[in-house]
């Protein structure tokens, strides 16, 4: 092995290969969890702010689990558990569809849904009550009230935590090459143990996972000032 | 179902308390436990001395820490844990135990998001502070020790209690390099019974469950204790004191 080489890995079509796979199954996985844990946080906010009397309690619960609980274990017990409780018509129809990057969707979609329904609740919470009922004066109705006046608000609050979050779910991703979904870190150790350049595809895969975070980052600086400019020209 | 759990918990619970201890080296929750609060021991100091240099006026003391806050911030924990596993034993030109390499991983981890809690509690305080200070004659040094950072650091005490949840958490991470904490024992129970897994891993996020949540609800009892007393009131209404937790509590 002599000096600093990053040519002869971006160089070799066999790993560039290898890189940009793993580059793909990392995204696929980012934006399968993120868009699950959207959907659900907005369900569990949904529920929460429901006059259903057990809705609190229940979205306290799932919440409470999944922030008490460390991603891996959850990750462990989706894949090596829960997989092998499955009735094995799914089971097979899952193993041959990839497993292990469903399951990767599954345990951080589920597990990310749990901060992200705490940040738009904060985020609603912060609205002052006085908005409803100004919106309700107006004539709007509960749901309208919440769609037009409330609900604009309380994500235009909730922004900078999501943003935050979004950022550790793509950081999370890398979680997934515990239950061997072939992603990005995947890739790197992969590449590791065929090439022996351990310091180059470190360096490679380090600066890919910060420029993708910073790029995360600024896609969300611009929403927030998109959102409300007064406020980011103050900060 | 709950009878396999209890057999493999009557069967195990040394194994995952302190692994093959005293017949071996320590392992399993007394492993976690230890790795965790080493870490916060030992990124506690370092992370005050970086919230300091990030507010320091001095462009040399700054920028380096900011450029590592910010790319400890960017990078995936399990990728800094791959670095330190190929780095620590390079540098040290040891054969450096896992545990080590974890340790290592975790106060640099640490130092740097602890650092952002320290600053914010110090710039929470306000300006008036140190003026304040600096007026009754403490120079920096002084206005630091004995003004700013008592009321800084009591007041940050519950996101302590929360950076120490998440590095229990982030110790999970281990396993990858083979780190003989809970999880590790637990996957070593799994090895060796085969035929249970779901019931195994359902025992460790119950264990973790019950550590963690504890110690969250302590926190943030404890927060609610300190805004109390920093609003100088004795009782503050009901409804100030059950908004939602500030606390951040990054992942895993």
């Amino acid at each position: 092995m002599s000096g600093f080489d990053l040519s002869a890995i971006l160089g070799n079509p066999e790993y560039a290969a290898m890189l940009l796979h793993g580059i793909e199954m990392t995204f696929i996985i980012y934006a399968g969890s993120w868009s699950l844990a959207m959907a659900l946080a907005l369900l569990l906010l949904g529920l929460r702010l429901s006059p259903f009397r057990f809705g609190d309690p229940l979205v306290a619960a799932y919440v409470s689990y999944h922030r008490n609980v460390p991603t891996l274990v959850q990750l462990m017990l989706w894949y090596f558990g829960i997989f092998t409780l499955m009735p094995s018509g799914v089971a097979t129809w899952l193993a041959i569809h990839n497993a292990e990057a469903i399951f990767a969707v599954i345990g951080l979609g589920l597990c990310q849904a749990a901060y992200f329904s705490e940040d738009l609740r904060s985020g609603v919470r912060s609205v002052s009550p006085g908005q409803m009922q100004a919106a309700r004066a107006l004539g709007h109705g509960y749901v309208s009230a919440m769609r037009f006046v409330i609900m604009p608000q309380g994500v235009r609050n909730a922004l900078p935590p999501l943003i935050n979050h979004s950022v550790s779910l793509f950081k999370n991703s890398s979680l997934a090459v515990v239950i061997g979904a072939s992603e990005l870190t995947h890739a790197v150790k992969e590449i590791e143990n065929l090439s022996f350049r351990t310091f180059e595809i470190y360096v490679i895969g380090t600066v890919l996972y910060l420029f993708f975070s910073l790029v995360i980052m600024s896609i969300g600086a611009y929403l927030s000032m998109r959102a409300d400019p007064a406020r980011s020209a103050r900060a | 179902m709950i009878h396999d759990m209890i057999a493999i918990i009557r069967d195990y619970w040394l194994l995952l308390l302190i692994g093959q201890y005293p017949n071996g080296p320590l392992g399993g929750l007394a492993n976690t436990l230890i790795l965790s609060a080493l870490s916060i021991a030992l990124a506690f100091p370092a992370s005050i001395l970086f919230a300091l240099a990030r507010l320091s006026k001095s462009p040399l003391l700054r920028w380096p820490v900011t450029a590592l806050v910010y790319f400890t911030r960017g990078v995936p924990l399990l990728m800094l844990i791959l670095w330190s596993y190929f780095l620590v034993p390079l540098v040290s030109g040891a054969d450096v135990p896992s545990f080590v390499t974890m340790l290592t991983t975790l106060v640099v981890y640490q130092s740097a998001f602890l650092s952002e809690v320290v600053r914010a509690g110090i710039v929470a305080l306000g300006p008036g502070q140190m003026d304040a200070a600096r007026a009754l004659g403490h120079n920096y040094v002084g206005a630091m020790r004995f003004i700013i950072l008592p009321q800084a650091l009591y007041n940050m005490i519950p996101s302590i209690i929360s950076t120490f949840v998440s590095t229990i958490k982030d110790t999970t991470l281990g396993y990858v390099i083979n780190v003989p904490d809970l999880t590790f024992a637990a996957s070593q129970v799994n090895n060796q019974l085969l035929t249970q897994p779901f019931q195994v891993f359902l025992i460790l996020a119950i264990v973790y469950f019950a550590i963690c949540w504890t110690l969250t609800h302590f926190a943030n009892r404890l927060e609610r204790r300190i805004t109390r007393r920093r609003a100088g009131l004795s009782s503050l209404p009901a409804a100030a004191l059950v908004a939602p937790s500030k606390i951040i509590s990054e992942q895993p």
